[in-house]
């Protein structure tokens, strides 16, 4: 599947299906910090994402007090 | 994507999102009905805001500022925005984009002030000439020109959208250093004294999870890119460790802040030094100040001489390394 990243931006190809929660377990990323949009649509943590899905994993920590 | 297995805690449809720190799945539908719920206890139990108040509403076109001022049209208050053009490079001039263009698919009133317009200096340029961290700088010009614009337009009340991630945040850095003077007024409302607006913060009850989760799922586009100024900073650094402590144990951040606020917050009451400080105004722009000129004047006067500083110049090292 394409998984698109921010902060920067970047795009990774990562083979297989894989669980939202595995994905972002896999890449190192805190579930508290981030949410992932399936084919333009928000996905919750038990969602499997297949090999031909659109990921984005979008950070919601801004650093602005 | 193969169907999820996670059903909406309210009507058992497919769920869109998980908040482990209520136990709980939610459909979109049912997830707005939480937020519009929280925002509503927030600002009925702190008694933010009232019907007749009129309210301006800080927008940077990032999401909290957009979701706040979104939940409270949605819940049937009128709010002004004001958008202050930092000059902060590209960040600076796309973050207007979404703030802009938010209040006019809306027909709302924007209020734009320029930092390099109207008072001749940015936000990398006041870092470099005043020798203040970047976001020091940036905080004290937007809480000036925050307070200005909110009193100069006969507004009641200033809405920010700082949520529970700012707030424990914060919390976490004035714990950490035990500082009575900040933890004495870390409240999510600021009355409005002597040159200063009512200060309220509508979202305390939301993570930044869910104000994120609300602008995607309203259909909001808003700046998803961090401030380049911002990255290394503590206050991300805090964050970061209170969402470690979050994911093993769901609720803690909200458990550290409203504790704090029903059980240390009355004790602290009356012991911040600021808030009994005699204030005069500014002799230059009237604002308070306890000297003869405020601090806002003195960064204007430092950053407006000095030559324009392109953001990169203070751009912390390491930038695109996480």
């Amino acid at each position: 599947m394409k998984v698109l990243l921010r902060n920067p931006s970047r795009e990774l190809e990562i083979a297989g299906s894989h669980r939202v929660h595995a994905l972002l377990a896999k890449l190192e990323m805190n579930r508290e910090s981030h949410l992932v949009i399936c084919n333009g649509t928000l996905v919750p943590g038990d969602a499997e994402l297949l090999d031909d899905d659109v990921v984005e994993i979008r950070p919601v920590i801004s650093g602005g007090a | 994507m193969v169907a999820v297995g996670s059903k909406c805690r309210t009507c058992r449809g497919p769920a869109i999102i998980d908040l482990p720190r209520h136990n709980a799945n939610f459909c979109a539908e049912h997830f707005m009905e939480l937020c519009r719920r929280q925002v509503t206890k927030a600002i009925d139990h702190f008694k933010m805001i009232a019907r007749d108040d009129r309210i301006l509403v800080a927008v940077s076109g990032g999401k909290d500022s957009l979701a706040v001022w979104d939940l409270l049209l949605d819940l049937g208050y009128q709010a002004d925005g004001l958008y202050v053009g930092l000059g902060i490079g590209d960040y600076s001039e796309t973050s207007e984009v979404y703030a802009r263009s938010f209040a006019e698919q809306r027909g709302l009133r924007l209020i734009e002030v320029k930092l390099r317009d109207d008072y001749g200096y940015d936000i990398p340029t006041a870092a470099r000439a005043t020798r203040r961290p970047p976001c020091s700088a940036c905080g004290m010009t937007k809480r000036h020109i925050f307070d200005k614009a909110a009193l100069d337009g006969g507004y009641t009340v200033l809405v920010t959208g700082h949520n529970l991630d700012d707030e424990a945040a914060v919390l976490f850095g004035n714990t950490l250093r035990w500082d009575v003077e900040y933890l004495a007024r870390q409240l999510p409302v600021l009355e409005a004294r002597h040159g200063f607006p009512k200060k309220v913060k509508p979202l305390v009850r939301l993570t930044e999870r869910e104000t994120a989760a609300w602008c995607i799922v309203r259909g909001i586009d808003y700046l998803v890119d961090e401030c380049p100024m911002a990255f290394g900073n503590k206050h991300l650094a805090y964050k970061s460790a209170l969402n470690g402590i979050e994911e093993k144990s769901p609720g803690s951040k909200a458990a550290f802040y409203f504790n704090f606020i029903d059980n240390m917050a009355p004790l602290l009451a009356g012991r911040a030094v600021a808030d009994g400080l005699e204030l005069g105004e500014c002799s230059n722009c009237g604002a308070p100040t306890t000297g003869n000129v405020c601090a806002f004047c003195h960064l204007v006067e430092m950053a407006s001489a000095h030559a324009p500083v392109p953001v990169e110049m203070v751009m912390k090292k390491g930038r695109g390394k996480r």
